[in-house]
């Protein structure tokens, strides 16, 4: 397919590889966790080579996942400050999850919810990487209580963030003509206009 | 398994019943602190038995040798001088190791199928070659028992034996205690036992001579006598009343399967929300709109090249 020269970028290709970094830790994260998490799941350590391979490999994906969502979260974060017009559109989200949004206000380079996802994973990670520090017996030794507490709270960021990725990408699918932003970092001006028209009209100068 | 002394009640990270038709007598070993000289004979059976060496390391100004439960030291005798009230001097003596909990917090919270099996004899044991090192044993543990190799990575602790109790002989350290302050037996026979060495100590003076078998975690296969049973803290900080910290519950309870079943909700959701409300497509009027526009450009520079 060739694409259209006058389409928008949206990501350049560090902040996309940055992106996939992330992504990649984190579905590999998500995998070799589970398997912990409930015997269930615990077939998923072959994926990693052994049961034993899996615990040692986690903490160390954890680790570069954690530098790279850092840097990734400070790059965008300027760009998720909450406004006025995201807490309209957090109002107005059931008629968005209903396939209608013509009435939905108009929205910058994010709209509320997926502000509210970065927070929420903001959240999560900050979490989620100081519990899974303390949990690493092989580097670190707390006392049984905090180790204790740090369980349960990996285990509940984990499982509250596994959920939120789950919306996220299905949000990715749901609307179509989004991926290729995350894959060759541009978007057509009819998506952008008709997702974020604010963004739209700042990026392009068109007043409409 | 093949034999009834080995066969497993309880299976760690397993979710469907084990076999449990046949029953089995429960054990137990019971020390007696009032009985016990401090002499370590069990502590040298128990390495002898066992083939595990402990490097040897440094006195810190106490008996305890080593310092402290390891890898390859899976008793240790605690020494304890406490003070009485009349001003007097004791010296308590525990022999600390696992507990061989009926409700076994290690168990509970090992996330690897069958690294930590129940006898139906109620000994606890650890089956390395299916242990992933990831020390959750300790996290789950009331009293502080399984260590981690350095060595091999893979958690240990005292097995009671489970080699020679499957026949029929008692662990080592019972059979070398030189003062028979280590009883073993079925749990029953260890309970009438411990009771005559209760009246014994009441008739001495120890009037709060006791039992220690906690009901916070369903009793335990390795009982104690103490003659200060209401407060078992003088004994190197035995734990007045274990049980499976509310914390482990918590992580390890109810919440996994209501957990896992938000997370199916949530994927299964999002698929269903797509076959019944379709994607969210860029509309037709807008494509039309930069369609419209990309063409009337196009022709611009078509001009401009002219
Ligand atoms: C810096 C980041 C992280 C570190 C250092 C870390 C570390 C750990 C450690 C040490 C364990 C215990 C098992 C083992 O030793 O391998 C663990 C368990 C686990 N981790 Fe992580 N982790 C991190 C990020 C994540 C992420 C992003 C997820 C999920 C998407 C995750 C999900 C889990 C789960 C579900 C468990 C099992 C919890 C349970 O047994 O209930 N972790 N993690
Ligand atoms: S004392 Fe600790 S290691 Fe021993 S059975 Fe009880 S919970 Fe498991
Ligand atoms: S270290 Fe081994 S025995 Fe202990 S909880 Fe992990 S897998 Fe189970
Ligand atoms: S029962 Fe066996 S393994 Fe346990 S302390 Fe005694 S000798 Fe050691």
């Amino acid at each position: 397919m060739i694409r259209n020269p006058r389409d928008i970028q949206r990501y350049n290709a560090s902040e996309r590889a940055n992106h996939w970094v992330v992504g990649i830790c984190f579905i590999l994260l998500a995998l070799s966790g589970l398997a912990f998490f409930h015997p269930a799941f615990f077939p998923l350590t072959q994926l990693f080579g052994s049961p034993t391979w899996t615990r040692i490999l986690h903490p160390y994906i954890g680790v570069v996942m954690a530098v790279f969502f850092l840097i990734m979260a400070l790059r965008f974060a300027r760009l998720n400050y909450i406004a006025q017009r995201d807490i309209e559109w957090l109002k107005r989200v059931g008629e968005m999850v209903n396939g209608d949004d013509h009435n939905m206000p108009e929205q910058g380079k994010y709209n509320g919810g997926q502000k509210m996802l970065f927070w929420g994973l903001v959240l999560g990670m900050s979490l989620i990487t100081i519990t899974g520090v303390l949990m690493w017996r092989s580097w670190i030794t707390v006392p049984v209580g905090v180790i204790r507490v740090a369980s349960v709270v990996h285990a509940a960021a984990a499982v509250f963030m596994i959920g939120l990725i789950i919306m996220h990408v299905y949000a990715a699918i749901w609307t179509k003509g989004t991926i290729r932003a995350m894959l060759y970092g541009t978007v057509t001006r009819a998506w952008a206009k008709q997702h974020h028209r604010a963004w739209y009209r700042q990026v392009t100068g068109d007043k409409r | 398994m093949a034999l009834q002394s080995l066969d497993i009640k309880r299976r760690s990270a397993t979710t469907t019943p084990s076999p449990q038709a046949r029953e089995t007598l429960e054990v137990a070993k019971l020390i007696d602190v009032s009985a016990c000289i401090g002499c370590k004979a069990c502590q040298a059976a128990c390495m002898e038995w066992n083939d595990i060496r402990e490097e040897v390391g440094t006195n810190v100004g106490v008996y305890d040798n080593p310092n402290d439960l390891t890898a390859h030291q899976w008793t240790v005798m605690r020494f304890d001088e406490v003070e009485t009230d009349d001003g007097g001097l004791e010296w308590l003596i525990r022999k600390d190791g696992c507990m061989h909990c009926e409700d076994p917090g290690c168990l509970k919270a090992c996330p690897s199928p069958g690294a930590i099996i129940q006898y139906s004899n109620g000994i606890v044991d650890f089956h390395e070659e299916n242990c992933i090192g990831c020390g959750y044993c300790i996290t789950g543990c009331p009293f502080n028992v399984p260590r981690i190799s350095k060595q091999d990575g893979k958690a240990y602790k005292c097995t009671l034996c489970s080699d020679r109790v499957a026949v029929g002989q008692a662990p080592a350290c019972a059979k070398v205690c030189p003062t028979g302050a280590i009883q073993f037996g079925s749990k029953e026979k260890m309970k009438e036992y411990a009771e005559t060495r209760i009246t014994d100590l009441k008739e001495r003076g120890y009037d709060n001579a006791g039992l220690y078998d906690p009901a916070g975690v369903g009793g335990t296969h390795v009982m104690y006598v103490l003659h200060h049973a209401d407060k078992p803290a003088l004994y190197h900080n035995l734990p007045k009343d274990p049980t499976i910290s509310p914390t482990v519950s918590l992580w390890k309870g109810i919440t996994k399967p209501l957990a896992m079943a938000a997370l199916g909700a949530a994927a299964l959701g999002s698929l269903f929300h797509y076959v019944m409300k379709g994607p969210n497509e860029v509309s037709k009027e807008l494509e039309d709109e930069m369609e419209r526009e990309d063409e009337r450009l196009r022709a611009l520079e078509k001009e401009d090249a002219k």
